[in-house]
This record gives C-alpha cells, sequence and structure tokens, in this order.
C-alpha cells in the first residue's frame, strides 16, 4: 500500500472510558445498556446531556431503532450522529469519524457509545439473521455461527503453519491472568494450560475457551478537543495514527491475512512511532486465531512467525508485550458491538492512569486493533489505531 | 470409510417417536436460483454475462464488473478442501440433534470459495472434493463435498443421507400394482433393498397380468385399494399408514381423447376422480401420519412421489382431458408439497413423456419404458432430487417450454392435426 500523507488528529483528546459492568445474561435492551453507558460517561465527565453535540452509536440488537432512534429515546439532540454497524471495528471507526467531527468543528463533545443486550436466546437470532450471505450460505450449515466460521480458519492456520493449540493456549492463559486484576471481567477463575487442552471441543480445532462468550454490556468513551478536556479536567489520550479496510483482500481463498496487512505502513507512518514503541497492544480477541494474525498483519512479528513470537512473550501486563491488559473479550466477554469498544476503552485506562485492573508501568503508546463482521466466509472490517499518553494531570 | 448400511433395529414402541425439525430454511430470492437447480439435480451457480466471473454466495451484481446479467449455469464441481471443521455445537436445533457434523471449505476450480457439509470419506485438507448441490430436509440447496473418486458405501454416509431418500430398508407403498408401470416401480424397489412393499390393487376380483409375479417377490404385500374410495383408503392408511416411510402413487387414469372426441364428461370425470382428487385422498390418509415420523429414526417418513406426465405442464390436445387431470394434480401436488416440507418428508413430482403402455399406443416413438420410469423414480429417491422429466419427449418439452411457453402452446395446437 502506498503510504499517504494524511492529516494528523492533531487537538484531539480521547477520554473518559466507560464500561457498564456486565452480566451474562439480560432482560434488559440495548438500548437500557447504551443509556447506562452514557449517564456514565456524563457523570465521569461532569458535564450535563445538554453538552453532548455528537454521538457515535453502535448495538447489533438496536433493531428496529438506529442512531436515529436512540436520540430521541434519550432525549438528544446533536447536531452530529454516526451509526456504525461494525460490530468488532465499531471501536476504532468510531474513534476516527469523531476525531475528524470534532476537528473540522462539527461537533466538538462526541459520545462513542456501544452496547448490547443477551437475551437467553437473542445470540442465535442474532446468529440466524446476520446477514444475506450468512443466511444463504453459512448459517443452514450446521448453523454453528461465529466458531464455525473461527473454526475453518484456526484449522487452516494450524496446519499450514504449525502453530499448535498450546501457542493459542498461551494467549487465552495470558488474558486470563490479565483479566483476574479486573472487576468487570465475568471469568474470574485462573485458567491453566492443562485447563485450556483439557476443554471440551466445540468446533473442531476450537474448544471452549478458544471461543468467545456473549453477554450483555456497555461502553463508551468521549472524543473532544484538547482544550475543552483540559478545561473539564479530564484526562485523556491523543491519537497518533488510524487506519480502517473492508473487505481486504477479496481474492484470497480463506482469511489468513486481514487488513491491517494492507495498511500497517500507512499507520506506523502516520503516527511516526512503530510497533516496537508499544508498551501494550489491545487487539480483537473472539478467537485466538484472530488475536495472532493481528499480532503478524501489525508488524509485531513477520507473517508466519507468530509461533516462535507467542513462546517469547509473556503478554501479561507485568511481562513482555501486554496483550489485552483487562483480559480481552475471551476472559471479559463479549456484549455485543461493545465487544469493538473493549479494547479501545481498556487502552484510554491505561494511558490516563485510570486503569481498573493492572496497569502497565508507564505506558506512552499503546495499539488497538479491531475485526468485525463475518459476513460470509471472512471478517470484512479491519482497524486499528495508535494511542499516546495525552494530558494526565 | 462409511460403513455400509444396515437394517434398523424394530422401533422400541416405548420411547417416544422424535418429531421433525428443518435446517434453517431463510433464503434471499436470488440464492433461490440455486434450489430452482438443485431440484432437477443440478449444481448451478450464477456467471457473468459480461466477464464470466463466479459468483458465491447469489448476488445481484457481478463482484468483479457490477454487471446484473447474471445467469445461473452449470458448475463442475470439482475444486479443493482447504479446511474442515467438526462441530459439536449448534445454534440450531435441527442440528443440535445431529452433531458431530462435519464441515468444509472448498476453493472451488471455477473460482470462489464455498462451505460445504463434508462427506466422511473426503480425506483432511488440502484434499480433492467434488461438490454437488442437493436439497435438505427443509427442502433448500445445499452445497455437499464427495470424495472425488467414487468410494464404497459413499450413499450410506449419514450426513448425506439427510439429503436423499434411498429405499434401502425402506417401507414403500406403490398405491397402483395393476399398471405396467407400476409394476415396474415395485420391482425396481425390490431390487433396490426396500424392506417391505405394499402395492395396492382396485378390484382385486379383476386379475391382470403380471400381479401374480408380483405377489411372488417375497417384499411385496399386495393390498385392496381403490383411490377413488375414501372409505378404501382410510381402511388401509389406518394398517399400514404408521409405517410406510415412502408413498409412491402410480395410480392414473388414462383415456386419449380431445374435446370434441367424445360426448358427454365421463371419462374426464374418471379422470380427474382418480388422477387429481385420487391424490387428495391419499394425501388426507397417509399425509399426516407420514409428516408425524419425519425424524422416526434411520428409516423415516422421507419422500412421496406422484407419478404426472409431462402433459401436466401443457396441454397435449390429443389427450386433452387427461393433460387437464395431470394440471391439476400437479397443482395439488405443490400444495402437497409445501404441506409435507415442514416434516422434512420430500415429495417428488415424475414428468415422463408418453410411457410405451396401450394408453399411448397411437403415439410415434420415442415413448418410454415402463422399467425407464421406474428407474428415473429410484435414481431421483436416491439423488435426492424433486422434479424428474425422465425420456427424451419429456427433455424436450421443457427446453421448449422454458424458450417459449407461447410458442411451445402454439407447436403443440398444430402438430396434434384433428
Amino acid at each position: 500500500m502506498s503510504v499517504t500523507t494524511r492529516a494528523g488528529y492533531q487537538g484531539v483528546a480521547v477520554a473518559v472510558p466507560i464500561t457498564v459492568p456486565y452480566v451474562r445474561y439480560s432482560t434488559m435492551s440495548a438500548h437500557w445498556w447504551i443509556a447506562r453507558a452514557l449517564a456514565a460517561l456524563l457523570e465521569a465527565a461532569g458535564v450535563e446531556k445538554a453538552a453532548v453535540d455528537g454521538v457515535c452509536v453502535s448495538g447489533f440488537l438496536l433493531f428496529p431503532d438506529t442512531a436515529v432512534g436512540l436520540m430521541q429515546h434519550l432525549g438528544l439532540s446533536p447536531r452530529w450522529l454516526d451509526h456504525i454497524p461494525m460490530g468488532g471495528n465499531s471501536g476504532v471507526v468510531a474513534l476516527r469519524r469523531a476525531a475528524r467531527a470534532v476537528q473540522a468543528g462539527d461537533a466538538e463533545f462526541v459520545a462513542c457509545l456501544a452496547g448490547d443486550t443477551n437475551h437467553v436466546d437473542s445470540f442465535r437470532h442474532t446468529v440466524a439473521s446476520f446477514s444475506q450471505f450468512a443466511r444463504d450460505a453459512v448459517y443452514p450449515y450446521g448453523s454453528g455461527g461465529p466458531n464455525a466460521s473461527f473454526a475453518f480458519l484456526t484449522d487452516y492456520v494450524m496446519r499450514t503453519t504449525g502453530i499448535t493449540r498450546e501457542d493459542y493456549g498461551k494467549l487465552c492463559v495470558a488474558q486470563r491472568t490479565n483479566a483476574l486484576a479486573f472487576p468487570h471481567a465475568l471469568f474470574k477463575k485462573p485458567l491453566s494450560l492443562a485447563e485450556y487442552l483439557a476443554a471440551r471441543p466445540i468446533a473442531e480445532p476450537l474448544h471452549l475457551f478458544d471461543c468467545v462468550m456473549p453477554c450483555a454490556g456497555a461502553e463508551a468513551f468521549l472524543v473532544t478537543t484538547e482544550d475543552r478536556a483540559r478545561a473539564l479536567g479530564l484526562p485523556y489520550a491523543r491519537v497518533l495514527g488510524t487506519i480502517e479496510r473492508h473487505n481486504a483482500y477479496p481474492e484470497d481463498p480463506i482469511q489468513y491475512r486481514g487488513g491491517w496487512a494492507m495498511d500497517r505502513d500507512d499507520l506506523y507512518a502516520q503516527a511516526g512511532v512503530g510497533p516496537e514503541a508499544m508498551d501494550f497492544v489491545q487487539v480483537y480477541d473472539d478467537y485466538p486465531v484472530i488475536t495472532a494474525m493481528q499480532l503478524e498483519d501489525l508488524g509485531f512479528c513477520p507473517k508466519g512467525e507468530v509461533k516462535a513470537f507467542i513462546r517469547s512473550h509473556s503478554f501479561t501486563c507485568d511481562g513482555t508485550l501486554p496483550l489485552n491488559t483487562s483480559g480481552g473479550q475471551l476472559s471479559v466477554g463479549q456484549a455485543g458491538a461493545a465487544g469493538g469498544y473493549l479494547g479501545l476503552v481498556e487502552a484510554l485506562r491505561q494511558l490516563t492512569g485510570q486503569t481498573l485492573g493492572t496497569p502497565v508501568p508507564n505506558a506512552q503508546f499503546g495499539l488497538v486493533s479491531g475485526f468485525g463482521m463475518i459476513n460470509y466466509d471472512r471478517g470484512l472490517c479491519s482497524g486499528a489505531a495508535v494511542l499516546a499518553r495525552g494530558h494526565v494531570q | 470409510m462409511t460403513a455400509p448400511l444396515q437394517r434398523p433395529n424394530k422401533k422400541n414402541p416405548v420411547c417416544k417417536t422424535r418429531q421433525p425439525t428443518l435446517p434453517p430454511w431463510t433464503r434471499s430470492r436470488v440464492a433461490l436460483g440455486m434450489t430452482a437447480a438443485a431440484a432437477e439435480g443440478r449444481f448451478e451457480l450464477q456467471r457473468c454475462a459480461r466477464c464470466q466471473a463466479v459468483q458465491y454466495p447469489p448476488r445481484e451484481a457481478c463482484h468483479r464488473c457490477l454487471c446484473i446479467d447474471l445467469p445461473w449455469v452449470e458448475i463442475d464441481g470439482g475444486g479443493k478442501l482447504i479446511s474442515q471443521t467438526r462441530l459439536l455445537h449448534s445454534h440450531d436445533l435441527y442440528f443440535r440433534e445431529r452433531v458431530p457434523w462435519r464441515l468444509g471449505m472448498v476453493q472451488l476450480d471455477a473460482g470462489p470459495t464455498v462451505v460445504v457439509h463434508l462427506h466422511g470419506d473426503v480425506a483432511a485438507p488440502p484434499a480433492r472434493v467434488r461438490v454437488a448441490c442437493k436439497l435438505d430436509k427443509a427442502g433448500m440447496a445445499v452445497l455437499v463435498g464427495f470424495p472425488a473418486e467414487e468410494v464404497p458405501n459413499m450413499a450410506d454416509d449419514r450426513q448425506l443421507r439427510e439429503l436423499t431418500c434411498n429405499p434401502q430398508f425402506r417401507r414403500v407403498f406403490v398405491t397402483d400394482g395393476k399398471t405396467a408401470t407400476g409394476q415396474a416401480v415395485v420391482r425396481a424397489l425390490a431390487a433396490a433393498g426396500a424392506d417391505l412393499i405394499w402395492v395396492g390393487h382396485a378390484e382385486p376380483w379383476k386379475l391382470v397380468p403380471g400381479l401374480a409375479a408380483l405377489q411372488a417377490l417375497e417384499q411385496v404385500t399386495l393390498v385392496p385399494l381403490d383411490v377413488t374410495d375414501q372409505r378404501s383408503i382410510k381402511e388401509v392408511a389406518s394398517q399400514v399408514g404408521a409405517k410406510v416411510d415412502i408413498l409412491i402413487n402410480t395410480a392414473e387414469y388414462h383415456r386419449a381423447f380431445s374435446i370434441s372426441a367424445r360426448q358427454g364428461t365421463d371419462i374426464a370425470r374418471m379422470e380427474m376422480d382418480v388422477n387429481y382428487l385420487g391424490l387428495l385422498r391419499l394425501a388426507q390418509e397417509f399425509g399426516p401420519v407420514m409428516k408425524a415420523r419425519g425424524a422416526d429414526g434411520q428409516s423415516s417418513a422421507v419422500a412421496w412421489v406422484n407419478l404426472l406426465s409431462i402433459f401436466a405442464l401443457a396441454n397435449f390436445p390429443s389427450h386433452g382431458t387427461y393433460s387437464a387431470s395431470k394440471a391439476a394434480a400437479l397443482s395439488l401436488a405443490q400444495c402437497l408439497r409445501a404441506e409435507m416440507r415442514v416434516a422434512g418428508v420430500r415429495v417428488i413430482n415424475v414428468f415422463p413423456g408418453p410411457i410405451d403402455d396401450e394408453w399411448n399406443q397411437l403415439l410415434p416413438p420415442p415413448k418410454l419404458a415402463p422399467t425407464a420410469v421406474a428407474n428415473a423414480i429410484i435414481d431421483a429417491l436416491r439423488d435426492g432430487i424433486e422434479d424428474v422429466y425422465p425420456g427424451d419427449v419429456a427433455q424436450e418439452w421443457r427446453m421448449r417450454l422454458k424458450d417459449s411457453a407461447k410458442a411451445f402452446e402454439r407447436e403443440l395446437s398444430v402438430g396434434s392435426g384433428t
């Protein structure tokens, strides 16, 4: 990919990381969860609702509403509104959209909100009607949902690269270690590699602890100007670089690489720092195969060498290359579209000194990446952002 | 390697009969193009008329050049298995009852990557496979990855059997054993390994050639049955209906005449009574009990076969009233198909060209041997096909109709003479 000279994100502040504590099942609606996230964001920012002049919303289960209906539901009158239906890529893309709106002056105080509920039977409905291609060409084949899609990919990658279950297990175990200190993680028990390996098969070669657990929850963050953040006394992070890509490499017979590989040079060129500068990484982690793919495609190691890379890092908050420092979705849970915000919100906590779990010592730079929407045979949306510690106090 | 199918154990009467469930049946309209081809046993995908790119999943516009002219063309199913999984968990009730379930991702030689139900004898990836398109229990097209070469007992694969209606070890009811076609069907079923074959015969005091020979087959039981008599059907259905896995309606009344060649409506009434109302009566008496057995173990109720006629699709004037009765039967068969679909019982319509029997004596060849019709039915059951057009005449009619139904109507009216 050619390296463009894109405008930077000067003057933009990203602040107020919010997590509404997750639950496995909820009888409330997505609207309820997003409302809780907004309320928490306003309280933490110390402003009234009327201060919000821009909104970004993501939620699978808002249907039949979109962001539009939600504005009346929540009594908001923003002058700028975006609905981002990009699943696990929603957080990075919300950040990109909101940052540009703030820079252009179209909005000054953008609440980025993502949340979903999880009724006992709602995940099945989500999977069954996820997309036209999924309904026509995936769901009728065993109805395994994302487990089956990622099983295909995991099977392919394991066979062609020699990566083992033990390698994937190391990632899952490290994330669980990180999760044990994070109060909102739904998984609270330590996970050993032996337990990981002995788990029951779900969709071979995937076993129980490879699979993300659907739950209800919400996440939010604020995008505003640095001036406004300072005036409000809000610690914030700065945005150094971002990328997004959709339907990358459509001719690949199977998704052994994602859009990050196409755009990472652009990302690091814009950011002015490379992967070696990152104090932590928050990658989209519904299955460990995709975590490992992001490490490769974002340039932490050469393609095909993630096996050795995994074996040479600890990925814990106190170790080398802290990864998914709140535990990631695999240990916190996947609250629908909020899963696409989880890494970004945790990155903000790490960079603004507001961690709820284990802080990464002296974290200055962090990378967040997103991945979303298995439309047919692959995830279509990819994105990433490099964030830096901004004004903290 | 697939184990050869074994005769199922007798059903334990204490156990509840499992109720039928269906795999997911929601499809976009454009995707139903695959189902239309699969109903006749073909694997078709859209291919762009302009740039020749093959599309999958089915689309509204070419993914390469955005052309919207995407005709369905037959696809060579050769491909490479690049990945596989075995599901042990499913979100859907139907599959939940059937896991483990093997799936594959196949890169077709034709281009796209497809997700398939994977036959148990396909080697681990990377492996050559042959992809075919079949109808599932919900009546919707699904892709299946087969071993590239024929292997022993290939048809007996557990997953594949969900898509087919092989008569082996099944119990079949043939409604009329007195016609040449009915008798050929019974013999073909016996040869195909059917366990029990009940053979209906109306007016049992009237003996016809061949019936005694049928009775000599060990699988065969003759049953007095008159499809024009609801009470007769009810009686038989109450005795054997709950055991019938496949029903094949061969009963028909056929006289060659146009409108003006006969006085009155007696013959036309008989044709309707047997060909149309006979099907209705059978469906009323046998349909509900077969629907209840749509998932009743290895030999569940699987198929209902209607012997229609290619004349059901367009009126053949010299057999005008017969054509009308078959058209009526076709319409009713569509209704029956909709009703049986909820139980996963396939309704197979057979549209033969003129059969070489006494009622088509004056028609010129080619005429279809009764054994050819019977074999076509067995093949359709084994392959899971739902619309069958056996013989050259049927194939030609089909093509002419597809090309222009109106032009064909005129051709038939001119060709019929007086």
